[in-house]
């Protein structure tokens, strides 16, 4: 694992890293988000929902976009703004449509063993949306804003 | 910190201690294998204890599906004991709440297997 990034100091208000395309820094991830989202004034529920969402952006990107191929990497974009934080992940792979993906709460994909993701993503963010970025990868863009959440 | 599981029979039922982390890769394929072990002993009521786990993710949700259909299908059943509030709330969101018999005391979930059985 490397080592995690310096520490925010107080007055900033972007935090960029890029990681190895490896499953193992999912971990790294979550934990850069957990102090990125204390510091943008989201409490510990909040926080958690935030770390799940990039928990899950991180998967797809290193599983579906990158292919699990550790010589692609994962770039991660956090920006906090006064009333929001703003969250973007970028891969290599080739993207996805999430308006075609089915309600995994629906009787028919109840027992479905995937497809949930997104739709957690989706759940505890404000914003979601994604973008092909030409020639570079997929970028996926998350906003949780500061006040009363799910 | 990956997944870890300890299993302890009781009665007529496999009861599973399991903590860590349910995430894709090394803690799902866990589960998976523990899972596809306990029935082809034989065993087909199983007890899985969440109170120790510190992380689910989708993959995780989907192994627990995955899981729950697998026993079912051998004519058994998997049932769940203990859900942290992380889990409880995730299960809740994904409408699986409503697919898994979850009990919050271990004693009384093994009681429910004698009565799903001996129908």
């Amino acid at each position: 694992m490397r080592p995690l990034p310096d520490p925010m100091t107080p007055e900033s208000s972007v935090v960029e890293v890029t990681l190895e395309s490896d499953l193992k820094n999912v971990e790294v991830a979550e934990e850069i988000t957990r102090r990125v989202a204390g510091t943008a004034g989201f409490d510990e529920d909040e926080q958690q929902r935030i770390e799940m969402a990039v928990h899950e952006s991180m998967i797809n990107a290193i599983w579906h976009g990158n292919k699990n191929d550790c010589s692609k990497s994962v770039w991660l974009h956090f920006k906090i703004h006064p009333d929001r934080l703003e969250i973007r992940v970028r891969d290599q792979g080739s993207g996805f449509d999430p308006s075609h993906l089915p309600d995994p709460r629906k009787d028919e994909n109840l027992l479905s063993e995937s497809g949930r993701g997104i739709f957690l993503i989706r759940t505890f963010m404000d914003e979601f949306r994604v973008e092909h970025v030409n020639g570079t990868g997929t970028e996926v863009t998350m906003v949780k804003r500061l006040g009363p959440g799910i | 910190m990956s997944m870890k599981a300890t299993i302890r029979p009781v009665d007529s039922v496999t009861v599973v201690d399991v903590s860590g982390r349910i995430t894709l890769g090394e803690g799902c394929t866990q589960l998976r294998e523990l899972i596809r072990d306990q029935l082809s002993k034989g065993n087909k009521n199983i007890l899985l204890n969440l109170a120790d786990v510190t992380y689910i993710d989708s993959s995780g949700i989907g192994e627990l599906v995955s899981a729950f259909t697998g026993v079912s299908k051998q004519g058994g059943a998997l049932k769940l004991l203990n859900l942290t509030k992380k889990v409880h709330d995730l299960l809740q969101i994904t409408k699986l709440y409503t697919v898994f018999d979850v009990h919050d005391d271990e004693a009384k979930a093994i009681g429910s297997f004698a009565k799903t059985t001996s129908a």
